[in-house]
């Protein structure tokens, strides 16, 4: 809501600074956006009269103009196309100051003196550009300061009211509560009844009462739309942000601005038989004053005759039937449409208009006879007629009931925390408006005024004592709460706990959108459905992400595009799965390298990252739940079909790490092999809590075993036959080299393992050592074919 | 015995050029050995007279040990010399950078949401996650958010179905909470929500931290305290802060909070909006199931990003979702 703080000041004039009054309405729940002088400054600058115009000796363009400040005359040389004698402009004379300290000084244009200059709207601050004198009106005084004349040191105060607050969408709400804020009375201008002079109607019936409960006419005849709107309506309009149209359509805005209520203007002529407001027919049309034609949904209200459609009821009328320069007679309508009745009705063309705005939040329902009589007024003294009388529909019943309120004394102090007497909660709700229906021992019934839609219950009530009593002054106390243990399961791993293990092991944690290209994820995993975004913002953020990797892809695609070589990153967050039509969401947590193994050093050992490097960091972030974990040859479609495992936790995937599959690492435009894994963290958020196990004091033994094997024998494979084979007091196992090369065969390798025994209560003999060793090989010789290294 | 000065001279020549520990070695071999010539000396004391043993043996010993002396000194005197001829060699330039992997970051938005976590926390709140991918019901009806109320046309929301979407807040996670458990409740809820709507200051996903107190006696008062002194602490700062009169559907009364952010010309304050907040709306408990006559109840709810920027100064919001690594690197 956008208003001129002088308009404002004419019904209600508090003793506080513009700044002050902007201040009070904001710390009471209207937050002020802005508050903007209507003009720059600029100084020096009346109202001229135009007595005559020449044409200048030298140039097409110019004009060179007499002009009066009622006291003395000047030659001015212009060259807007609009100067004509007798016109009333604003007159910058030498020596006025204009916006951005542009001074006015004698000045000769093509050889002809000009002292001063006319000035457009643009010149004044008052529009971005014009392309023409402002012109002012005819009974404008010759010689006034343009200034103090057209009031431009006002302010617009541009007001962002919560939904709650539609009472304060016009000048008659925002007086109510500064009223109320400042305890003074306010001024309303009286609203005189205009008695008809004719005793032309034009019948209404309401086929929907539920919607409309009620709906206020009135025919006025023999208008002259030729007579232009008051510069002064013009000027509080466009403070309003609103444009001038026509005179009629003027006078519409100014009373919705002026007292809340939106109405409508219909040009009688074009209307059959009598209104009908009434729920559309199937797939009836109409063409909207903005020039779009709409079918019109079977939920949405429409202002019709008894032919057609003319409006959709309280958001936008129709091209058809509106007011036009040939337009003679008019229908005003001033009506209460039911807000839940047109809440999202207006959205659901794509339209937001002032009177949809208004009629979805609460428009005051008493109140439609009074704009509608004010509406009259102003027509009468600008465009004249003659006015039937005023005709009213109304179902009663369908009225919003008013609303009584209970409120317990009691319960003020409890939610507030602080004591208030009963005469202050009194005074304070009366200065809203609220009165006393009912008292009783522990409170009151108090009855809501008809503006205020949005008081139903007691803590409505409560939320007003402390909006007048000042949220600020209101007690701070620190809270009181029982200081109970609350459990900590000591196994729970958290996720900072291997956020942090990731960073200390130099990866940055990435944020990315958890919506994504839907060609991106038909790549990483074509076989997944994905679940998309019935309206999203582009059609590259349409797909919820079946895998982080698609949001990291891109991160790191975004960095190597800005140079960065080495690049580690990872993720945590949900990724969204359809299962049998069920929406799956999984947290996950997700990483990526690429570049070298290390950050650049002076050392001369370089080398990219690898398999074994993404491995690497997996199996010691996986230490931290500590559970038993496992890795297997896995596919994937996204990654290298060689290069690919999968993290198994008690058989069962749980994440998968490999290669980005090189095909796509071109097609995304990434350079060089990329390394990624993602882990399901629900999986690893049980970690285990420490048992102890006895410390041996006893030597332990290690032997080294140096075998050929097969090159496709899974190292995993051969380990295991090792735990399984070498007796119950190994304590472990390490593969310390893997060869290949000319002194085996080539489809073989060489693994060299140490081995290590200990037993926890006596040295162990050599001999049990051999048996144990000769073991281990007799397995592997059997299971694999592995024979000892010559 | 002209013999054994003569010895013990020609010794301690030999010890002053000694150059090495093993022609030191050779001397003591040469004279304290078993065949050494000061040993021989001993050797041949028998052949004196008794009367002159002894004296013969003083002297002897005591020229065995003067050579033992200067051999040990010279031994340890080359020692140190040759240890500090090795260290020098190895000395290193102890300025050339270290081998590390260099440490990683925490997302700014990650370490926001943590600070402010532990700040709660600490006051017994518990941390609550729920689903991204939410219905119609927990993000808007139980929340007082009918549809149609135009309060839904404050959230921009992402739909996948007329009644399932993105959470547009991460309330939906305390009604969930409330209607699987029993007041009392503290607690926070971090994570991502969804808007549609992407410009210069909104991203369509952001981070929200939203919090909930419910119990016997829960006042207005206390949700100012506990947000007054949340945010000192999180800015660290002795910070204005003020309550302003608001709107939110599932809060009443409700207030925006706006934080002193530096001064005017004229010496006001210049104020910042940072947060909402309010009284648990009476409808929100009858959804979540729990008695507003017994229980009474606090909300508030802030955008991570907008904190982390005001505390670390970052001056575009788009940047925490563009993970450019220069970014990411200083926090």
């Amino acid at each position: 809501m956008k208003f001129s703080e002088y308009w404002l000041r004419e019904w209600v004039d508090p003793q506080l600074s513009s700044e002050a009054l902007v201040q009070q309405i904001t710390m009471a729940g209207l937050e002020v956006d802005a508050a903007e002088r209507v003009a720059k400054p600029f100084s020096g600058i009346v109202v001229g009269e135009v007595l005559s115009v020449e044409p200048h000796p030298d140039a097409d363009k110019l004009r060179v103009c007499k002009v009066s400040d009622g006291q003395e005359q000047f030659q001015v040389v212009c060259g807007a196309p609009n100067v004509v004698a007798g016109m009333k402009v604003p007159f910058a004379k030498i020596g006025a100051v204009l916006s951005g300290d542009f001074k006015i000084k004698k000045a000769k244009l093509r050889g002809v003196e000009s002292q001063g200059m006319l000035c457009s709207e643009e010149e004044l601050t008052l529009a971005e550009k014009s392309d023409g004198l402002m012109p002012l009106a005819a009974d404008a005084p010759v010689g006034a300061d343009v200034r103090s004349y057209l009031k431009l040191d006002d302010n617009i105060i541009d007001v962002d009211l919560t939904p709650n607050r539609s009472d304060c969408l016009s000048i008659l709400g925002m007086a109510r509560e500064v009223a109320a804020l400042n305890k003074i009375p306010f001024d309303a201008p009286e609203v005189k009844k205009t008695a008809a002079v004719t005793e032309d109607v034009f019948p209404v019936r309401i086929d929907a009462p539920e919607a409309c409960p009620r709906y206020v006419g009135r025919v006025i005849k023999g208008v002259d739309l030729s007579a232009p709107t008051p510069q002064w309506m013009v000027e509080k309009l466009r403070r309003s942000g609103i444009r001038s149209i026509d005179a009629v359509v003027d006078v519409t805005n100014f009373v919705m601005i002026e007292l809340g209520q939106p109405m409508h203007a219909f040009d009688l002529n074009e209307l059959a038989d009598g209104i009908v407001v009434r729920m559309p027919a199937p797939g009836e049309k109409l063409v909207l004053l903005d020039g779009q034609e709409i079918t019109i949904n079977p939920d949405t209200l429409v202002i019709a005759d008894k032919e057609k459609p003319l409006a959709l009821a309280g958001i936008m009328g129709g091209e058809h039937s509106s007011v036009s320069e040939k337009t003679k007679d008019i229908f005003l309508e001033s009506a209460f449409f039911a807000p839940l009745h047109l809440a999202g009705k207006a959205r659901s063309y794509g339209l937001h208009t002032d009177s949809s705005h208004r009629f979805e939040r609460g428009v005051d329902y008493a109140h439609q006879a009074r704009a509608i009589e004010r509406a009259t007024e102003l027509l009468l003294e600008i465009v004249g007629g003659q006015p039937g009388p005023v005709t009213e529909v109304c179902s009663k019943e369908h009225l919003p009931a008013k609303a009584l309120v209970n409120l317990r004394h009691a319960r003020v102090d409890e939610l507030l925390g602080v004591h208030l007497d009963r005469t202050r909660v009194e005074e304070m709700l009366a200065r809203l408006g609220l009165s006393v229906h009912k008292v009783a021992k522990d409170g009151w019934t108090f009855s809501a005024p008809t503006h205020r839609f949005d008081i139903s219950i007691e803590v409505d009530l409560i939320e007003e004592v402390a909006r007048l009593y000042g949220y600020n002054k209101l007690p701070v106390t620190e809270p009181m709460a029982p200081l109970g243990i609350k459990p900590l399961p000591e196994s729970k791993v958290s996720l900072r706990r291997l956020k942090l293990h990731l960073v200390s092991r130099g990866y940055q944690e990435a944020i990315t959108y958890s919506f994504v290209d839907q060609k991106v994820l038909s790549l990483l995993t074509p076989e997944e459905d994905t679940i998309n975004l019935a309206n999203p913002i582009a059609s590259d953020m349409a797909a919820m992400r079946t895998t982080l990797w698609a949001g990291l892809l891109q991160t790191a695609l975004y960095n190597q595009n800005r140079q960065q070589n080495r690049i580690r990153l990872f993720e945590s967050g949900l990724r969204f799965l359809k299962k049998d039509g069920q929406i799956q969401q999984d947290p996950m947590l997700a990483g990526l390298i690429m570049g070298a193994s290390m950050p650049e050093g002076w050392e001369s050992k370089k080398r990219t990252v690898d398999f074994y490097d993404v491995k690497g960091d997996l199996e010691s972030l996986l230490e931290i739940p500590g559970c038993n974990l496992s890795f297997r040859g896995a596919q994937h479609p996204a990654l290298h079909p060689g290069q690919t495992a999968e993290v198994l936790k008690d058989e069962q995937p749980i994440g998968v790490l490999g290669a980005l599959h090189p095909r796509i690492a071109k097609t995304l435009n990434l350079n060089g092999p990329l390394y990624l894994f993602e882990l399901c963290l629900n999986s690893i958020a049980d970690g285990q809590v420490p048992s102890f196990k006895g410390v041996s004091r006893f030597p332990e033994i290690r032997r080294d075993l140096a075998i050929v094997i097969d090159e496709q024998t899974p190292y995993a494979d051969v380990a295991l036959a090792i735990a399984q084979s070498a007796g119950e007091w190994r304590v472990h196992h390490e593969l310390f080299d893997v060869y290949h090369g000319d002194s085996v065969d080539a489809d073989k390798k060489s693994l060299a393992i140490s081995i290590v025994w200990r037993h926890p209560e006596r040295t162990l003999r050599d001999e049990e050592i051999t048996e144990a060793f000769d073991n281990v090989v007799k397995e592997l010789g059997n299971r694999f074919g592995a024979s000892l290294r010559s | 015995m002209e013999n054994l000065e003569g010895i013990v001279d020609r010794a301690k020549d030999a010890v002053a050029k000694a150059e090495s520990e093993q022609s030191l070695e050779q001397l003591r071999v040469d004279y304290l050995g078993k065949k050494g010539q000061i040993t021989q000396l001993l050797k041949e004391l028998g052949r004196l007279d008794a009367a002159e043993r002894p004296a013969a043996g003083a002297k002897i010993n005591e020229a065995k040990l003067l050579v033992q002396d200067l051999i040990n000194e010279a031994k340890s005197e080359l020692s140190s010399k040759n240890e500090a001829v090795k260290l020098a060699a190895e000395s290193i330039d102890v300025t050339l950078p270290g081998r590390k992997e260099s440490l990683g970051t925490l997302h700014p938005v990650t370490r926001t949401m943590l600070r402010i976590e532990d700040f709660f926390a600490r006051s017994g709140y518990t941390v609550e996650e729920g689903p991204e991918i939410e219905d119609d019901y927990h993000n808007f009806e139980a929340l007082n958010i009918p549809s149609h109320h135009p309060a839904r046309a404050m959230h921009d929301t992402f739909y996948f179905d007329p009644t399932t979407l993105l959470r547009t807040h991460t309330s939906p996670v305390q009604i969930r909470v409330m209607e699987s458990s029993k007041p009392p409740f503290r607690m926070i809820c971090p994570g991502r929500v969804y808007r549609c709507d992407s410009d210069m200051t909104h991203t369509p996903m952001f981070h929200q931290v939203e919090g909930l107190m419910v119990d016997k006696h829960v006042s207005f008062a206390d949700l100012k305290s506990t947000i007054v002194e949340f945010l000192r602490e999180f800015f660290e700062k002795d910070l204005e802060v003020r309550f302003r009169p608001s709107y939110f559907p599932f809060t009443e009364p409700s207030a925006e909070v706006d934080i002193e952010w530096g001064r005017n010309e004229d010496g006001s304050i210049k104020w910042l909006e940072v947060m909402g907040c309010g009284m648990v709306h009476p409808k929100v408990f009858e959804a979540a199931g729990v008695d507003s006559e017994t229980y009474s109840g606090f909300a508030f709810g802030m955008g991570v990003e907008r904190l982390a920027m005001l505390r670390y100064g970052v001056n575009d919001l788009r940047m925490f979702f563009e993970n450019d690594m220069r970014f990411l690197d200083q926090f």
